[in-house]
């Protein structure tokens, strides 16, 4: 796994700057708003933050793959690192913001170099700034990643989070459900409801179902032909639909587009259509007439 | 009214979430410029179905958003959906209630029609599709007409 570097390479160097001066490198480190911000509790733990994220570049280096994201050091840094710039990115960084911050490690090793050369001449000091370059330039890309790939799971887990939240089946009475839909009803959540809905006239033997709409912004022709879709599913499976939360520039808006909400009952509220509900529920001997 | 408000502004129209943004823009702009809540909505509808058109059946493109005003009191919002898609061959069908070819309601482009003031199709086969539609506010309560 260890590549042995050629001879003159300035990895030795390096890696021993990363080592050695490890303390003094942590201490200015850990004033740079990359760490300070996220270690917010103590000061020391931002500084072993630090030490361990050069253990692990001196460990790249010392693999001989500083160009390389895969090199086994970038592993723990990519642990390390992705939960701050996660929680750097949490509190409203952009990508290229977070990427700035950590590309304002580079000066502290360097700084040290030039102060105290020890035996280190002016070519072997270039040498080493070049590779120490190479190292941070693919920290960045790893940072950068990390963080796209940070940020791409929790947009996923909200976008799943949402449908599921946003579509309840609420039981609100025996053999009554009713659905508050909230948001654009577009596609892929009319498609969540319709299933959740008719899993739940199934569970809860339904033969009433409310949908209310007061939390649509938009009815559109899609939005109405998706509406119609599940109330004829509904139907299928012998419980009736009626939408509620119909707003009158809704209502106004529906009628001049020419959209035909036709067989389907609409109340204006929720509680007209629980009124509804109950009368019809009043009318029909509890479970002694056959479902249509 | 700042001048921001007067500059036209256009927005993408590849995929549902810019859909969304449309919608959003569109409502933004309308509330912005004084539009009553009937207004705002149907002019948001409108703009629902015509760019979900540009997306759908003209392959996407995009929505230009520009405030007018015709110098008599009365603010009105221009949308302009442009596409470069298949164009509509017939134009006088495509508005008929009801027609469709790809499945819908086929209620968007008449219906976009009837809520708004303004509505012109520029369109021919193989050139794309640019609707344009206006819808004013009501006069100021003192009309100055
Ligand atoms: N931008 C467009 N490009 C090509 N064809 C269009 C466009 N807009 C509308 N059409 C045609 O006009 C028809 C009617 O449109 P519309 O009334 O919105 O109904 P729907 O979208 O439900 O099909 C469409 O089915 C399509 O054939
Ligand atoms: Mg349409």
């Amino acid at each position: 796994m260890t590549d042995v570097p050629p001879a003159g390479s300035p990895a030795p160097i390096v890696a021993g700057l990363l080592r050695e001066r490890k303390e003094q490198v942590a201490q200015r480190w850990a004033d740079l708003p990359l760490f300070q911000a996220v270690f917010t509790v103590t000061r020391d733990e931002a500084v072993e933050a630090c030490h361990a994220v050069l253990e692990s570049l001196a460990e790249v280096v010392e693999s001989g793959r500083p160009d390389d994201i895969e090199a086994p050091g970038f592993s723990t840094i990519r642990r390390q690192l992705a939960a701050m710039s996660a929680s750097r990115s949490h509190s409203g960084l952009s990508i290229g913001q977070i990427d700035r911050e950590v590309g304002a490690l580079r000066a502290a090793p360097l700084d040290l170099l030039e102060s105290d050369p020890g035996d280190f001449g002016p070519q072997e000091r270039l040498r080493a700034a070049l590779l120490w370059s190479e190292l941070l330039g693919t920290l960045r890309v790893v940072i950068i990643e990390t963080t796209l790939q940070e940020n791409r799971e929790i947009v996923d887990r909200q976008r799943q989070q949402l449908m599921e939240m946003a579509t309840p089946v609420i039981k609100l009475w025996d053999r009554l459900v009713a659905v508050p839909l909230i948001g654009m009803l577009d596609s892929a959540r009319s498609q969540v409801v319709m299933e959740n809905l008719l899993e739940a006239i199934v569970e809860h033997n339904a033969t009433l179902v409310i949908l209310d709409i007061t939390g649509v912004p938009t009815v559109d022709s899609l939005v109405a032909q998706h509406l119609m879709k599940t109330v004829a599913s509904a139907r299928l499976m012998g419980a009736d639909c009626v939408i509620s939360g119909i707003r009158p520039a809704i209502a106004q808006t529906i009628v001049q587009l020419g959209l035909d909400l036709g067989p389907v009952t609409t109340r204006a509220t929720l509680a007209d259509a629980l009124e509804l509900a109950l009368e019809r529920q009043s009318e029909v001997p509890k479970g002694l007439l056959p479902r249509q | 009214m700042s001048t921001d408000e007067r500059t036209e502004t256009t927005l993408p129209v590849r995929n549902d979430t810019d859909l969304m943004a449309v919608r959003q823009q569109v409502r933004a702009m309308a509330q912005r410029l004084g539009f009553g809540l009937v207004q705002q909505t149907k002019l948001v509808t409108a703009a629902s179905e015509l760019a979900r058109n540009t997306l759908v059946h003209g392959g996407g493109g995009s929505v230009s958003l520009e405030p007018t005003s015709d110098g008599d009191g009365r603010e009105g919002l221009t949308l302009r959906f442009v596409d470069e898609g298949p164009g509509i061959p017939d134009v006088e069908l495509a508005l008929r209630d009801g027609y469709s070819t790809a499945g819908g309601l086929g209620m968007g482009l008449s219906g976009s029609k009837r809520l708004v003031n303004d509505f012109s199709v520029d369109t021919a086969p193989g050139r794309g599709t640019t609707v344009s539609i206006t819808l004013w506010s009501p006069l100021a309560p003192f009309g100055r007409r």
